[in-house]
């Protein structure tokens, strides 16, 4: 247990200097949305300016901010800024306290430059709906709440911020709410993040009533002295939370329906950022997690089970975005993987964010400027040989693609190998899952590549695949370097040392084997998948139409792995059951009497008044019974 | 024989005694003066009283003096009136937050311009509905003006229920706020046989029920051998003979207020008396006598019986249980904008049961907790202003047959009237207990305090029928502002006078500044400190 007492405490300075200007970071957008939502139709010329202009004057902030603290002592690196007292009564203090360290940094960077990015993108993307502006004003609302996640110092801000990022989610899947399916998809996406807010919610009113506090500073200073069953507890309820925001099993089935939102929105919301919000949650709340061995094993556990439940999804899907969110979900799976192992993993998972928010987002953007290209026809099976067609977002998808697979030398291979090397160090049989989703990764990605952009052409004869513009395929350029590149965060240990403030620093182990070598067998691994994939894709002709004659295995896959039929059995059907049963007991036919007394609300309703001394009998009937159970509880507890 | 007079305390009572002076007033008024004009004398009358014993209630609880009980406790406040009223911090408080609603409810039941120049009260009650004698009393606009003493008897009871020391005063002054509402309910102007309906099966079923308050109130004297809370604390302390009395009788009394709480099994009438009622009146209602039956339930159990705690906490933890659970998931189901609010107001007697149930001492209460009296009454002043905010929108939205309550005909309302609906769901969303509202600042307090007394199971199934209540009121955000209204289906808003725009106005900034800077009140409700003893 020594290695308990290493874990670092939030301490954080009062900020001054340049690093006074974080709550501006979160107030432009914020102030965006609002101009937008409240200006109405006059906006509507030149809003989308607006509302890309201020994300980037976020970033600006951000990157200053950012070299400002890295010019400090990397023990001085953690500022807070008071906002302002939300309530105070005795010595409970409430407050809208702001945290910016090593961590939120890099969130910052990311959030608002990938968010830029996205909001440049969209301006291309979107330019022919007819509520563009509403569009951006909830983009901007998102990436406000998404800011507020991440610099709140209490979990009472962060949970404003989270459930910001889920209503501004939930807003844009169903942004198009003239389709069914969007609306549909909204719904589902909103319930099943409610299921993970109830976790949270009782995380944060545990951690209040065993700290009396909330904020990441009293909580990290105690947490040593807190018992093992409550940390457990606590770690566990945080999960849940974590589990909706970011799609880990058994809350994963909303992500791939979320796909029918705008594909800008799939890039930011559901592939960069607000889905990575549960990996942030469990990393900063790493004072939790570290006295908390057992929830430790179950977030391992959950994150082993959707890396490869996401790659098998990924597997089977046809339509391009539902691939990619199947592979998102794996992804993510990977970041929880790295922040369940502990000290060891928490800057690898980060690293791992940060480069997979490159990649995805570029493939995510990709994918729109071929759905573009293709009439918004999102089949891979009616796609093909589309290399020629759109050059642009062909080569910068492929290094998107290089990154994701894990090729040597990409962003990907570096952050994925390292939490391979950590899982197989610290769980063998999880590490060899995690090599194990790693092939299959290889595999579903080529599968994609190849019938998107390879094999014979299956288009319909009145589609002409046409390149994006410049608006949309600047950022696609520029998110394919930073694929490429991001690798460089792990340059000199760079990003470990970085982080190492907020999630302490490892004790030195040994991994079973010498980390080239582990690198080298990822790397066969990842070639038996692309290898298997060009055997059985690329190699022959793709049917236009999905092949009925499967295994069982692609059938389950193709059904989700029947993640709605589980959902259903265990909660939907008893909960309409519920609804069903309690409306019939509690009124029984009293909605009929109504209906009745509506129709006779002219005359002098006879039978109504039968009807109504009936009706006041059962009421009166179920006080007695209702004192009768009273009663009975009192002397039960009595004896 | 020797009398000796007694000795009452005028100053401390006096917001009450000028409640009731006041509607006697208003009784002299309807008396005196003819039909036609009476309104405005009784509209500015009660208003005056109202905002008189408000300023009186502040008046008094500046000045409220120490008061050392015989455990050695001291807190602010005085036993009066020979034992049978007790005016402490939180009877000052409970009593600030009724004549608040009630002006709000007064405001509302002088509203003439929504029914084209009369009020929503009926215009001869006695008239039959359907027959001529109606017409004839619609076609010379008259209008009922007892309505304002009626409000004002209410009040009454209402102030007197929380501040009773003893069970017979709390038995009198829960049919003194409970006639009078009877009455109101069956006023309606539109929808009669529904109003009356309503009104009558409110009566049965309460008159039923304070049989059983009443009956237990004797078992209780049974077994203490007093009618008053110290009495019987004492008596339970000392663990009196017969014990089975004592519990027979907390449940017969619980019944009582239960019902009037509106908690299940207790709360078949709530929909149907909140939907029949003039929605003037059940604005009033839902907030008023939810706080002044709290605050009796509080007293009762907090003061009378605490030392039979152990007793009564699982009755309620199963009570709040079932109140929250069929609240929202029946709320799920309604189409009717009254019903919908009906059924969340029981899932919030839910919640509010959770506080109950909350840590008292502060032995109990880790750094900074707040206990759960101070919990309760946080909830009950976030949940009165966006009840009565809501039912006082919802007599805007109208149609050709008066309000338009079907779910059908707000839809699309977000785009007809930005103002109503945005307004109408800031209400919703408050009760939802979403952050930077009023109601999270409520839930907040109350979920803490039960946490903390270690009632984790019933926190959990607040949060989990939160959530489903979430879902609901969403729902019809969603139906406001994205859905489209079928053609000549669309309820349209009707302007409203002065009187209702400021009651909405004043809700709403009530909802919003508690749910920002709550700190005011919550120093406030902490300021007035504990019950006396």
């Amino acid at each position: 247990m020594t290695a308990l007492e290493t874990v670092p405490v939030v301490d954080p300075a009062h900020a001054g200097g340049v690093l006074s200007l974080v709550w501006l970071v979160i107030a432009l957008p914020a102030l965006g949305a609002a101009v937008l939502l409240l200006g109405g139709r006059h906006t509507d010329r030149w809003g989308h300016y607006l509302g890309t202009a201020l994300p980037i004057g976020s970033f600006v902030i951000s990157l200053v901010m950012f070299f400002g603290l890295a010019g400090r002592d990397s023990g001085d690196r953690q500022v807070a800024q008071h906002l302002y007292t939300w309530f105070q009564t005795g010595h409970l203090n409430v407050g809208f306290d702001l945290l910016y360290d090593p961590l939120s940094a890099l969130f910052l960077l990311l959030i608002t430059g990938v968010g830029s990015l996205i909001h440049v993108y969209s301006i291309g993307y979107m330019a022919h709906d007819p509520r563009r502006r509403r569009f951006f004003a909830y983009l901007n609302l998102f990436v406000a709440a998404m800011l507020m996640l991440v610099l709140s110092e209490n979990y009472v801000g962060l949970f404003l911020g989270w459930e910001g990022v889920g209503l501004a989610s939930y807003l844009l899947i169903g942004f198009w709410q003239h389709k069914p399916s969007a609306a549909a998809a909204a719904k589902k996406a909103f319930v099943l993040n409610r299921v993970g807010d109830m976790g949270m919610g009782l995380a944060i009113f545990l951690a209040f009533v065993t700290f009396g506090s909330t904020s990441f500073t009293v909580i990290s200073h105690a947490a040593a002295g807190g018992s093992q069953t409550t940390m457990n507890w606590l770690g566990v309820l945080l999960l849940i939370g974590a589990c909706g925001k970011s799609a880990q099993v058994p809350l994963q089935a909303w992500l791939l329906d979320a796909m029918e939102g705008p594909t800008p929105v799939s890039a930011l919301i559901h592939a960069a950022t607000m889905v990575t919000a549960g990996v942030y949650l469990v990393t900063r709340s790493n004072f939790v997690f570290e006295h908390a061995p057992a929830a430790r094993t179950v977030v391992v556990v959950v994150a082993t089970v959707t890396l490869l439940w996401g790659a098998i999804l990924g597997c089977a899907k046809d339509d391009i975005k539902k691939a990619l969110a199947g592979s998102t979900m794996s992804q993510i799976g990977y970041m929880m993987l790295g922040a369940g192992l502990g000290v060891a993993g928490y800057a690898f998972a980060i690293f791992h964010l940060l480069t997979h928010g490159f990649f995805k987002a570029n493939m995510f953007l990709g994918a729109g400027s071929v759905m573009h290209g293709m009439d918004d026809d999102v089949n891979m099976r009616h796609y093909g040989a589309l290399d020629k067609a759109l050059p642009v977002t062909f080569a910068t998808f492929a290094m998107g693609y290089l990154a994701i697979i894990g090729f040597p030398g990409f962003s990907g291979f570096w952050s994925k190998d390292k939490i391979i090397e950590v899982a197989l160090t610290e769980r063998p049989i999880v590490g060899i899952c995690a090599l194990l989703g790693a092939g299959v990764t290889g595999f579903y990605m080529t599968r994609l590549m190849l019938m998107t952009f390879f094999t014979k052409r299956r288009w319909e004869p009145d589609v002409h695949p046409h390149e994006s513009p410049a608006v949309m395929t600047g950022p696609l350029v520029v998110l394919a370097a930073l694929s490429v590149l991001g690798g460089l965060l792990l340059l000199g240990n760079w990003i470990v040392d970085w982080l190492s403030p907020v999630v302490g620093t490892a004790p030195h182990d040994d991994p079973p084997l010498p980390g080239p070598v582990i690198s080298l067998i990822a790397v066969l691994v990842v070639a038996v998948g692309v290898f298997l994939a060009w055997w059985l894709v690329g190699r022959r002709d793709v049917p236009r139409e999905a092949p009925q004659d499967v295994s069982f295995v692609v059938r389950a896959a193709r059904a989700d792995l029947y993640g709605d039929d589980i959902n259903d059995t265990l909660v939907g059907r008893p909960g309409a059951a519920l609804v069903a049963g309690s409306v019939a007991a509690d009124r029984g036919g009293v909605d009929g009497f109504f209906r009745g007394l509506g129709a006779t609300v002219t005359g002098v309703g006879v039978g109504g008044r039968y009807l109504q001394t009936g009706y006041v009998r059962s009421y009166a009937l179920s006080i007695l019974g209702g004192a009768i159970v009273l009663v009975l509880t009192l002397v039960a507890v009595n004896l | 024989m020797q009398f000796t007079q007694p000795h009452l305390e005028y100053a401390q009572l006096a917001p009450m005694l000028i409640v009731f002076g006041g509607a006697c007033l208003g009784i002299l008024v309807e008396a005196l003066l003819p039909r036609g004009s009476r309104r405005v004398p009784q509209v500015v009358l009660t208003l005056l009283v109202l905002v008189v014993a408000l300023v009186d209630t502040i008046v008094v609880g500046v000045h409220l003096d120490k008061h050392t009980d015989t455990a050695g406790q001291s807190a602010r406040g005085l036993v009066g009136a020979l034992g049978s009223v007790v005016v402490d911090g939180p009877t000052v408080y409970i009593w600030g937050l009724l004549l608040v609603f009630a002006i709000g409810g007064a405001a509302l039941f002088a509203e003439r311009r929504l029914e084209g120049g009369v009020s929503g009260f009926a215009g001869q009650a006695a008239a039959l509905p359907g027959t001529s004698e109606e017409a004839e009393a619609s076609r010379l606009g008259l209008e009922h003006t007892e309505v304002y003493p009626l409000l004002l008897f209410a009040v009454g009871g209402m102030l007197l229920f929380p501040a009773s020391g003893d069970l017979l005063t709390m038995f009198v002054a829960l049919e003194v706020l409970s006639l009078p509402l009877y009455l109101l309910c069956g006023l309606a102007r539109r929808r009669r046989l529904l109003s009356q309906e309503a009104a009558m099966k409110y009566f049965l079923l309460g008159a039923f029920s304070s049989g059983f308050f009443l009956y237990g109130a004797a078992l209780v004297y049974g077994y203490a051998g007093s009618m008053t809370f110290t009495g019987i604390n004492t008596a339970v302390r000392n663990g009196a003979a017969n014990h089975g009395l004592l519990l027979a009788g907390i449940g017969l009394l619980s019944v009582g207020l239960l019902f009037k709480v509106g908690a299940v099994p207790f709360q078949a009438w709530t929909p149907d008396v909140y939907q029949g009622a003039p929605t003037a009146v059940t604005a009033f209602m839902s907030a008023g006598t939810k706080v002044a039956a709290f605050g009796a339930l509080l007293r009762l159990f907090y003061v009378g019986l605490d030392g039979e705690r152990w007793s009564w906490q699982p009755m309620l933890w199963i009570v709040a249980i079932l109140s929250m659970i069929l609240g929202a998931v029946v709320a799920i189901a309604q189409t009717d904008v009254k019903r919908m609010l009906a059924y969340s107001s029981v899932s919030h007697t839910g919640f509010l049961l959770t506080g109950v149930l909350g840590a008292q001492s502060v032995t109990e209460l880790a750094h900074g907790q707040y206990n759960s009296l101070v919990g309760v009454l946080v909830y009950l002043t976030a949940y009165g202003f966006s009840m009565i905010g809501a039912f006082a929108l919802v007599t805007l939205v109208r149609d050709e047959g008066g309000e338009a309550t079907s779910f059908t005909k707000w839809a699309g309302l977000g785009k007809r009237s930005p103002l109503v609906a945005g307004a109408f769901a800031f209400f919703l969303l408050s009760m939802a207990g979403i952050p930077l509202t009023a109601g999270f600042v409520g839930k907040w307090a109350v979920f803490t305090s039960a946490m903390s007394a270690g009632a984790w199971p019933v926190v959990v199934v607040a949060i989990a029928s939160s959530i489903v209540a979430v879902f609901f009121y969403i729902r019809y955000v969603r139906l406001m502002f994205f859905s489209d209204a079928k053609p000549g289906e669309d309820g349209t808003v009707t302007m409203p006078s002065v009187l209702t725009s400021t009651t909405v106005v004043v809700c709403l900034a009530a909802t919003l500044l508690l749910g920002v800077v709550p700190g005011p009140i919550l120093n406030l409700v902490v300021g007035a400190g504990d019950f006396i003893r």
